[in-house]
């Protein structure tokens, strides 16, 4: 068995009093897109630049592909990044941008420029070679700091946000060329987000990040059906919490629960008990017509509310505002629920 | 005072023109009208016999400067002006880099005014000061002989074209008081061009495999190469024009500085004391051209 590209064991770091990363252990898989996804301050970005060597960490020991590498100079370690702001050399051409890591290992110039070249087409930039950065959009400079990273074969790659500066429409365009790109080249990629839709979307696996700790690992799916944590719950996609007195009138125990909206039927209240699922009674409050899908946010009779989302398949929006005010019953999948914590 | 503003808010025009009329009253007829009445005069000539000057056009004045003598003065000047501008650079840099990328921003307050606060005090009190310091019987004197140094000061102050009979007396204690006095010309427009390079560039470089001296050449330096040529700029042109400093502290030789102060002066040579101020001029006008083409101002 290969080792783990990245192995953290009891990785901590301080800023003085401030705990950004906290005893965090992690493991992420030779050739996997794997994504650290959580709130800004979260320690997310302080575990990707320990793993570049920016940071060292206080305590705890870092392993690359088996190798101990938690006190090494960037310069030694094996991995290169794609920067937030991208971080392109203004002073260079496109073409010496990409090569600066070739040029500082002496590579040769012919096979410099071919290199360059074959990095050019992966990216979609050929003929872009004698632009300096300056002359570049947004989505092209982008796509240099990824030849730039690339081109050195690292054996990991680090992605600090990289989309986090482009607008809608590029910024999904690129998640699904980063994707096919990761697959052709079979480099292991960890990519830092704070938008949970980016790493749904790419991720073999998601980790979770709170003040300092990971909260859950998984695949987007484990992440997003299953949540373990109430943080969780809520912060990858919007989530129903069920506690206390609630939680025990609707499923009997007394434990917190998370149920995604979506999967919520919004029915009459003279709908047929199953034994398959659960029941609530409630009022609704407020309907909001979003085009794709309606939400309703729901009074329960037991206490508490119920956000309910539906996709819009028969109704239009005069048909769902009659909505408001009806008694309704919700009714969900006991599989469906997951418990969050305590 | 409402309808005032909005007559003014109306005629965004009129408001630039009443804003710049002093400055450019001031730039055309102080600042250029002094310049091209030098250059006027440059091309007057001294009547040897009687001492009077004569405005008629002739070329005979520019042929003086290159009288031996006097393209010794230039190349005296230049080669003083050269030798400070790349002893601050290297002074500088280091300095500027600290301040810049390394120091807390407290700290780098506390540092800013530490190198701006020789400027509060008298340019010649800081000139007197030096020719103090470097005298015979000074501090520096003192300080060589108590690390029994002596002959060292000796043997340097008895190379040719740098030494003298004390350090107070020589090219080299001019060089000195030179760099001292230029210094902070130097250091801000560094310091300013660093903190304009971006942290993440210099992660970058070390990123993609390259130790910090190999950062330094191919990233930190290029980038702050446009504010040591603004710094250079300073202590070049200021050196050029100084004659405090070869007065106090140089030898008998002459300096651009003294040529035109005692051309002007004493021998009421007015025609050859401007013709000597041109040379300065045209050597800043090629030297920004120079700087120019290097990039120097792409960045400003």
């Amino acid at each position: 068995m290969t080792n783990p590209a990245i192995l953290f064991e009891k990785v901590s770091r301080y800023f003085g009093d401030v705990k950004a990363v906290d005893a965090v252990d992690l493991e992420i898989r030779d050739g996997e897109f794997f994504s650290m996804l959580g709130p800004s301050g979260s320690g997310k970005t302080t575990c990707l630049r320990m793993i570049a060597g920016f940071d060292r960490p206080t305590s705890g020991r870092i392993f690359l592909y088996g190798q101990e590498v938690s006190s090494l100079p960037p310069f030694e370690r094996d991995v290169n990044t794609v920067f937030q702001d991208y971080a392109l050399f203004p002073h260079m051409t496109v073409g010496n941008n990409i090569a600066y890591g070739l040029m500082i290992k002496r590579v040769a110039k012919e096979e410099r420029k071919k290199r360059v070249d074959d990095m050019l087409e992966l990216v979609q930039l050929t003929g872009f070679a004698d632009r300096k950065p300056s002359q570049l959009s947004g989505g092209q400079r982008q796509r240099v700091a990824l030849a730039r990273a690339l081109i050195n074969h690292p054996k990991v790659l680090l992605l600090d946000e990289p989309l986090g500066a482009l607008d809608l429409k590029l910024r999904q365009q690129m998640q699904v060329e980063l994707k096919s790109i990761q697959q052709r080249v079979g480099i292991t990629f960890i990519f830092v987000t704070h938008d949970q839709e980016e790493a749904l979307t790419m991720s073999d696996r998601i980790a979770v990040f709170n003040q300092g700790k990971i909260e859950q690992i998984g695949t987007p799916s484990d992440v997003y059906e299953k949540p373990t944590t109430p943080f969780v719950a809520g912060f990858v996609g919007t989530s129903n919490l069920i506690t206390g007195e609630i939680a025990k009138r609707i499923t009997g125990s007394e434990k917190t629960f998370s149920i995604r909206p979506e999967k919520i039927y919004l029915g009459s209240s003279s709908d047929k008990p199953s034994e398959s699922k659960y029941f609530a009674n409630g009022t609704v409050r407020d309907v909001i017509y979003l085009g794709l899908y309606t939400r309703y946010l729901v009074d329960l009779e037991d206490g508490g509310d119920l956000v309910v989302i539906e996709q819009n398949l028969k109704t239009t929006s005069m048909d769902v505002l009659k909505a408001r005010g009806q008694k309704v019953c919700l009714s969900w999948e006991k599989d469906h629920i997951s418990r969050v914590g305590g | 005072m409402n309808r005032l503003s909005a007559y003014f808010f109306q005629r965004p025009k009129l408001v630039t023109l009443l804003l710049l009329a002093l400055p450019m009253l001031y730039m055309l007829v102080v600042y250029l009208g002094a310049l091209v009445s030098l250059l006027i005069n440059s091309f007057y000539y001294l009547e040897e016999f009687t001492g009077l000057v004569v405005k008629e056009f002739t070329l005979s004045t520019y042929a003086q400067l290159l009288k031996p003598t006097n393209l010794g003065i230039f190349w005296r000047t230049a080669s003083m002006a050269m030798a400070v501008t790349i002893m601050d650079a290297i002074i500088a840099f280091p300095l500027a880099y600290y301040i810049a990328k390394f120091a807390s921003p407290r700290l780098r307050t506390y540092l800013y005014i530490a190198v701006t606060l020789p400027l509060w005090s008298s340019y010649l009190v800081r000139v007197y000061a030096w020719k103090l310091i470097l005298s015979k019987e000074g501090i520096l004197s003192w300080f060589v002989n108590l690390l029994h140094l002596n002959p060292v000061l000796e043997w340097v102050l008895s190379i040719p074209g740098i030494g003298g009979s004390s350090l107070s007396l020589s090219p080299l204690g001019m060089f000195i008081a030179f760099c001292y006095i230029w210094l902070p010309y130097m250091i801000v427009p560094i310091q300013t061009a660093l903190e304009r390079v971006p942290k993440s560039l210099l992660e970058a470089s070390g990123d993609l495999g390259a130790r910090p001296s190999q950062t330094f050449r191919n990233v930190i330096l290029p980038l702050a190469f446009p504010g040591v040529v603004a710094g250079s700029i300073f202590t070049f042109s200021l050196t050029m024009g100084d004659f405090i400093v070869p007065q106090s502290l140089g030898t008998t030789r002459f300096f651009i500085g003294q040529a035109v102060y005692s051309h002007q002066g004493t021998s009421g040579n007015i025609p050859l004391a401007a013709a000597f101020t041109m040379g300065p001029v045209v050597i800043m006008i090629v030297y920004l051209l120079i700087a120019r083409k290097l990039g120097a101002f792409d960045a400003l």
